[in-house]
């Protein structure tokens, strides 16, 4: 069959057009290239910048060392703050076999480690490997060989965890930022868990050359993973509240220019008057009607530009890193360098003008973004937000295609079934699935399989369905669904007269 | 048509979904001509299908009307003929999901089964990728190439009837990802880490027993696999009700609360019966080491 033709080549041999860089240089790291520190379960977004100090895990390094290296390459922190590359290593299997059975001549003295804490000290300060630290430990525990094999495992691991720092550097991808997000700022992406993100997308049937239609304040991460799934084909438009769109997150994925060219944004305080026919053009960049105050130095005009998509995100970046400087999921975000350039030039007229002509692009991509959702044609509407999503599902679905999904995301369930309610009255819509998705982890080890944790609750919970045709004139023309839902009793299938048909 | 790309009205040879209410579908080989008995009475699909737009209510012979639904991966799930147990939506999300896939990812996958995965790889990977999929049931691995002739996709998989767990996957250093649902899956993972790019790639394995998994995540150490993790995710569904709780007659009127009555509320509640388990699923990584 014809699909065989790119069998037994490279990937790059089966791309049609879509080279955009010479694809098997995509798994080396590069200098300014997004990526993913890891260390155990433990995840940071990073930019790699040279000369760039970046703290993780209670520790400092530069990632000047793994530009150039393949991505999941594993590195250990030298002195200096240099990573050097370190080869994955067979377990060391302890050659002492001996063990215990059991714990019964196990006594808590607090006495069992030899070394003292000085000592474990000393022996960091003198720089000496995580893993010769380790023997040490284990050489000094007289507990160790009465511990079943079992608990000794387990040991290791833990002082092995402790004391050898490995950091991997990995490519961002949907799974590894929403399983980050979820971990360390759930309230960011209102405790959506990364399972119900990938509900979302293939209940929304996610795919490349879809309009769709985007509605979240999970900082960007949903609108990242739509992207990440439509790879550059298709066109998406962004609803935004307030001042511009977030989208910390979505930059976190290093996502290719060309994949910002069919991304659009609508501000959601403009849906009404598209809805009606009164929406005004002149009426757009209103948020930025006060212009900015020549008289005001550079420091202070940078709180002018809020209207500004790009810049919001660095605010937005900043408010992170202030509130949580504990927390260090994303330290670098987007560094636009004609941006810092302008900062430093400190050229106040050019900046105005600047300023001027990114604001009639801006005017000019909504102009745009209006006219794509005044179609009414889009594949499909997306919500994830911290707003009610009743009257949000009421009126985005207007712009929605007949025979599209649509899936509704909120940290609650009440609200989803009164939203669920309404969308019925409203008819248009068939197949309302109101659910929820349960993730259960396991430890699969020989003779110690158990499940982990239970995640449960937490996760969020989804209304997706399908639209169809409404006729307006009939608002019974869900009865079927009503009676068979609601009143299981009442059999008989409301008819309707054939005015359909041609 | 296209399980691909969204078209706005039907035509000649599609594959269209009809929607009789409540969950209750089925789909059609869209032909001139042709007739589809329903409850309802008779589809003539020249007349209520052909050039009509996807989302209308067609109604049919005896008066009552069906929706006619384009067809998409998750539809087709639901409606496919079975020729062996397949996945569902649930799972297949997450394993999109965890296996990273997106346009332009090779995917290798066995066995075919009836392609409910199939699809959905197939969808998510166009227009720039390919599924390389794995069937040693030769009448299964016909059928599948049919329906994917069928559903206009055949460009973006390659049906290769053979034993993975003895001949591979029929390409080397290719993959991106590799996904098996099959009864050893041990004995794949050799074939596995060769399907996959030397610059690495994502693995899943679904086994619905314990066993299998443990075998499978020892194999997995053995060929040099790291990050591997094992879940399982469980669908809970809600049906939405109007519930009534009668107010309790406590004998006349203390306070100005209505003594007598009932309070009415909308809720969710949970399905009386629901799915409590498919499969575990096993990720992991090729090691660049």
């Amino acid at each position: 069959m014809e699909g065989t033709k790119g069998e037994g080549q490279t990937g790059g041999g089966t791309m049609e057009n879509n080279a955009e860089q010479p694809r098997q240089q995509d798994h080396l790291i590069r200098d300014g290239d997004f990526v993913v520190l890891k260390r155990e379960d433990v995840f940071k977004a990073v930019q790699v910048q040279r000369r760039k100090k970046v703290t993780f895990e209670k520790q400092w390094f530069f990632l000047d060392n793994v530009i150039g290296h393949s991505y999941g390459t594993t590195f250990e922190v030298s002195s200096g703050g240099n990573l050097q590359p370190k080869k994955m290593m067979e377990e060391i299997t302890s050659e002492t076999k001996e063990a215990g059975i059991d714990n019964r001549n196990i006594v808590d003295d607090g006495k069992s480690q030899k070394l003292t804490q000085d000592d474990i000290k000393a022996l960091k300060d003198k720089g000496i490997k995580g893993e010769e630290i380790v023997q040490q430990l284990i050489e000094n525990s007289t507990t160790f060989r009465d511990k079943t094999e079992f608990a000794q495992d387990k040991y290791i691991k833990k002082k092995k965890k402790k004391y050898e720092a490995v950091i991997t550097v990995v490519k961002p991808s949907t799974r590894i930022l929403s399983i980050m997000y979820y971990a360390r700022e759930p309230g960011k992406i209102n405790y959506m868990r990364y399972d119900t993100l990938a509900q979302m997308l293939t209940l929304g049937n996610i795919h490349a050359g879809n309009k769709m239609i985007v509605m979240e304040t999970c900082a960007g991460l949903v609108l990242g993973a739509v992207m990440e799934r439509m790879g550059g084909f298709g066109s998406i438009i962004q609803m935004y509240p307030g001042g511009g769109p977030v989208r910390a997150a979505t930059t976190c994925f290093g996502f290719p220019k060309s994949f910002f060219n069919s991304l659009y944004e609508f501000p959601l305080g403009k849906v009404n008057s598209l809805l009606n026919g009164t929406f005004s053009s002149k009426a757009l960049p209103s948020e930025s009607k006060d212009s900015i105050s020549v008289e005001e130095n550079n420091g202070v005009l940078l709180d002018d530009l809020q209207t500004s998509p790009k810049e919001m995100e660095e605010n937005i970046i900043e408010v992170i890193e202030n509130n949580h400087p504990q927390q260090e999921t994303m330290e670098v975000i987007s560094q636009e360098a004609e941006y810092k350039e302008q900062k430093e030039r400190g050229n106040k007229k050019d900046y105005i003008q600047e300023f001027q002509k990114k604001q009639e692009q801006q005017k000019k991509r909504q102009i745009e973004a209006a006219a794509l959702l005044n179609e009414r044609n889009a594949d499909g509407l997306i919500i994830a937000s911290r707003y009610h999503p009743t009257p949000l599902a009421l009126s985005l679905l207007e712009f929605v295609a007949p025979s599209r999904p649509f899936v509704i995301y909120c940290h609650y369930k009440e609200p989803l079934v009164e939203c669920y309610t309404k969308l019925r009255e409203r008819g248009g819509v068939i197949n309302l699935r109101l659910s929820e998705t349960w993730l259960r982890n396991y430890q699969v080890l020989p003779d110690r399989s158990h499940p982990k944790l239970m995640m449960s609750g937490g996760g969020g919970y989804l209304l997706s369905g399908i639209t169809v045709a409404n006729d307006k004139q009939k608002p019974e023309s869900c009865a079927v669904e009503l009676q068979k839902n609601e009143e299981p009793i009442a059999k008989k299938r409301k008819v309707e007269e054939s005015e359909d048909l041609p | 048509m296209s399980f691909v790309e969204y078209e706005e009205l039907i035509k000649e040879g599609d594959t269209a979904i009809i929607f009789l209410g409540h969950g209750s579908m089925f789909p059609v080989q869209v032909q001139h001509g042709a007739q589809t008995q329903t409850k309802y009475g008779v589809i003539r699909h020249s007349a209520h299908l052909i050039g009509q737009p996807y989302g209308s209510r067609v109604t049919c012979s005896k008066g009552g009307w069906v929706y006619v639904l384009h067809p998409t991966p998750e539809l087709w799930t639901l409606n496919l003929p079975h020729r062996t147990q397949i996945l569902y939506s649930t799972d297949i999300s997450i394993i999109t999901m965890m296996l990273e896939l997106k346009p332009g990812s090779i995917v290798c996958e066995s066995g075919t089964g009836s392609g409910s995965l199939s699809h959905a790889i197939i969808r998510t990977v166009a227009p720039t990728g390919h599924l390389h999929t794995v069937e040693f049931h030769q009448q299964r691995a016909q059928k599948a190439e049919e329906e994917f002739r069928e559903h206009r996709v055949d460009r973006w998989v390659t049906v290769r009837n053979q034993d993975v767990c003895k001949n591979g996957f029929g390409v080397s250093h290719v993959a991106d990802a590799v996904f098996l649902d099959i009864p050893s899956p041990w004995e794949a993972i050799g074939h596995a880490k060769d399907a996959l790019k030397v610059e690495g790639g994502r693995l899943c394995s679904f086994s619905p027993c314990i066993e299998q998994v443990q075998r499978t995540c020892q194999a997995l150490a053995e060929h040099g696999f790291i990050e591997v993790t094992t879940l399982e995710i469980l669908l809970r569904e809600y049906n939405v009700r109007t519930a009534n709780l009668p107010l309790p007659d406590l004998g006349g009127a203390l306070d100005p609360l209505p003594v007598l009555g009932e309070a009415q509320f909308k809720i969710g509640v949970p399905l009386k019966e629901t799915v409590g388990h498919t499969g575990y699923l096993t990720f992991a990584s090729k090691s660049l080491f």
